[in-house]
């Protein structure tokens, strides 16, 4: 029998490793169970137990969410996310579901993202010559002359479109909000919110987006793995998955500074801040428990990701991996192989 | 007698009912919660609560807080005050807790207006204030004076009440200075002092020309507030109280 899964991408019965029932349709179904025991923070807890606890954290710390961000990583975490939608690169026409992403950073930055030319002054401009004709016909000699000095911006141009997914439904408020002051009414309409569980997205079809994302949420997620098979499920053959997550800082005189900064001023400046001394202390225990670098990265390819590999943004305080679903043919041919014979040239 | 032991029984609650069965013998319900603090978390804490009860003082989480963390030895002599009255040492032997389920907030309205109980439910009433809304005490180590703590923090509004001061700015300085006094927190001492400075024109004349004065006498001269069993008061016509407590009382300026 097959060691690894196959998918080749028909509604066929598919044999998945773990502990998730599978139905004959082809959909995963998790459950959270009261007996199997997990993490929130140091502390154990049973499944159900830890699910619940994130719901009442997120709960209470979404209003003052993204001052908090702002207030702990000092604006950092504007940059790392500035450079995660660089590392996706969107298209013109990209589908991309956002997971947790509750208030909408990524989204947003997603939908205003301008697709920036090479800092060079060249006059000769490096783009393919389809991208110079204008799509839109020219009703008047205005709009002629307008379009013949190539002033249209790239945004109006672009198609992309998001799904904002997030388990709590006060983030997905906060976000909302947020959304009606800092998008454009075209953009307002390419972004739609789903409250929905990362490990269970039963209701979306197979193959359906072409790029997958998820920052800092997918450690409070109860089965990391099954949110990766979940999202391998539901992109397209050459969809991407990208996750941004904080992750482990190798070298130990910098970890020991992380460590105190995190253990001694992040609750404080909770309880300070928002009166909330316990979210925050989870926040920083959840981070220490979240798998390292290579070891999410092997998480990933077990999912069946290729070309799996992860950036560390400053010092391994936070890190991007990326995978790709590849198309069929390609996988079948790779899923016989073991995982780390052969496929190291390209995974790098 | 017998009403008057009526009234306790109905007004004070049961031992058991208080006595946390769920921790087991001998353990505080403070354990549970309790967040040890180092040297600089402990110096971050008060800086940053202070600064943020001074910006806000609305906030009542941030000025808890900085009540904790400052509180220090203070809370060892305020302990000793209370063993060395009968009342006080009653209270923390049974160490009584103010909340919506430890008094029956509608026999307290039943009451006549003139009684504590009357006058408290007015109180809550008229400042939309619940016996719930403070929090528990996080910062102290030591369970009996994390109780001396939050007994003081129960115990506020009924000190509103026995003062008379509204819930405004004026009002809370004025109390502040009372229990600054008396206890001698720092956090009371220090909202006494800053909280003055926020004060609108108008509250600021009435506090230089009348309220400050009358509070440093009533501070000096009551009998510490901290040490009346409130519980066991509930009926007294309230009048009589501030007349045993200290005469300054029943003329409020």
């Amino acid at each position: 029998m097959f060691s690894r899964s196959v998918n080749i991408g028909l509604r066929l019965p598919t044999k998945k490793l773990g502990n998730c029932k599978f139905s004959t349709s082809g959909t995963i179904q998790s459950s959270y169970s009261s007996d199997k025991e997990t993490h929130f923070g140091f502390e154990t807890v049973s499944e159900t137990q830890k699910a619940e606890k994130v719901k009442k954290v997120f709960e209470t710390v979404a209003s003052k969410y993204d001052l908090m961000n702002d207030m702990m990583s000092g604006g950092v975490h504007r940059v790392w996310k500035d450079i995660f939608i660089n590392r996706l690169r969107p298209g013109r026409k990209t589908k991309l579901i956002d997971v947790a992403g509750g208030t909408g950073d990524i989204a947003f930055r997603f939908l205003q993202h301008k697709e920036t030319l090479p800092n060079c002054s060249s006059p000769i401009r490096f783009t393919s010559p389809l991208d110079s004709i204008p799509s839109k016909r020219p009703e008047n000699e205005v709009e002629a002359q307008y379009q013949a000095l190539g002033n249209s911006s790239p945004e109006e141009e672009n198609n992309r479109s998001v799904v904002v997914c997030d388990i709590n439904d006060k983030m997905l408020e906060v976000g909302r909000t947020r959304s009606l002051s800092i998008l454009t009414p075209d953009q307002l309409r390419r972004i739609d919110w789903k409250q929905g569980d990362a490990e269970n997205l039963s209701d979306i079809p197979d193959n359906s987006f072409d790029a997958y994302t998820i920052a800092f949420g997918i450690r409070n997620c109860v089965h990391v793995d099954q949110v990766v098979r979940e999202a391998y499920r539901i992109l397209r053959p050459g969809g991407r998955f990208l996750c941004l997550e904080f992750s482990h800082v190798s070298n130990p005189a910098l970890q020991w500074i992380y460590d105190q900064y995190s253990f001694q001023v992040i609750p404080v400046m909770g309880q300070v801040m928002v009166g909330d001394w316990d979210s925050y202390i989870y926040l920083v225990q959840s981070i220490r428990k979240f798998p390292k670098q290579e070891d999410f990265k092997y998480m990933i390819q077990q999912a069946g990701f290729r070309f799996v590999t992860y950036e560390n943004l400053t010092f391994g305080v936070a890190a991007i991996h990326s995978g790709v679903k590849l198309y069929i043919g390609i996988q079948w041919s790779l899923t016989n192989w073991p995982i780390g014979f052969n496929l190291s040239r390209f995974t790098g | 007698m017998n009403a008057t032991e009526k009234s306790e029984q109905e007004a004070a609650p049961e031992f058991s009912e208080l006595y946390d069965e769920e921790n087991g013998e001998g353990q505080s319900e403070f354990a549970k919660d309790y967040i040890p603090l180092t040297m600089f978390q402990h110096s971050l804490l008060t800086l940053g609560t202070g600064l943020a009860a001074f910006l806000d003082p609305t906030r009542a989480e941030s000025i808890a807080v900085f009540g904790e963390v400052t509180a220090g030895p203070v809370l060892r002599s305020i302990r000793q005050k209370m063993l060395n009255d009968p009342e006080g040492s009653a209270i923390l032997i049974e160490k009584p807790r103010i909340n919506s389920k430890t008094i029956n907030l509608e026999w307290l309205a039943s009451l006549p207006p003139d009684t504590l109980g009357g006058q408290y439910i007015q109180f809550l009433r008229k400042n939309n204030v619940t016996p719930d809304s403070r929090l528990p005490v996080r910062f102290i180590a030591d369970p009996e004076l994390a109780y001396v703590m939050q007994r003081y923090r129960e115990a506020h509004d009924l000190f509103h009440t026995i003062t008379g001061m509204p819930t405004n700015m004026l009002g809370e300085v004025v109390v502040k200075w009372i229990e600054g006094i008396q206890l001698g927190l720092p956090m009371c001492l220090t909202g006494g002092l800053f909280g003055a400075t926020r004060l609108r024109p108008k509250q600021r004349a009435k506090y230089v020309s009348t309220h400050l004065n009358w509070a440093l006498q009533v501070g000096f001269t009551a009998s510490p507030l901290i040490n009346i069993y409130f519980e066991r008061h509930w009926e007294e016509p309230i009048v009589d109280l501030r007349q045993s407590i200290c005469p300054l009382l029943n003329s409020p300026p």
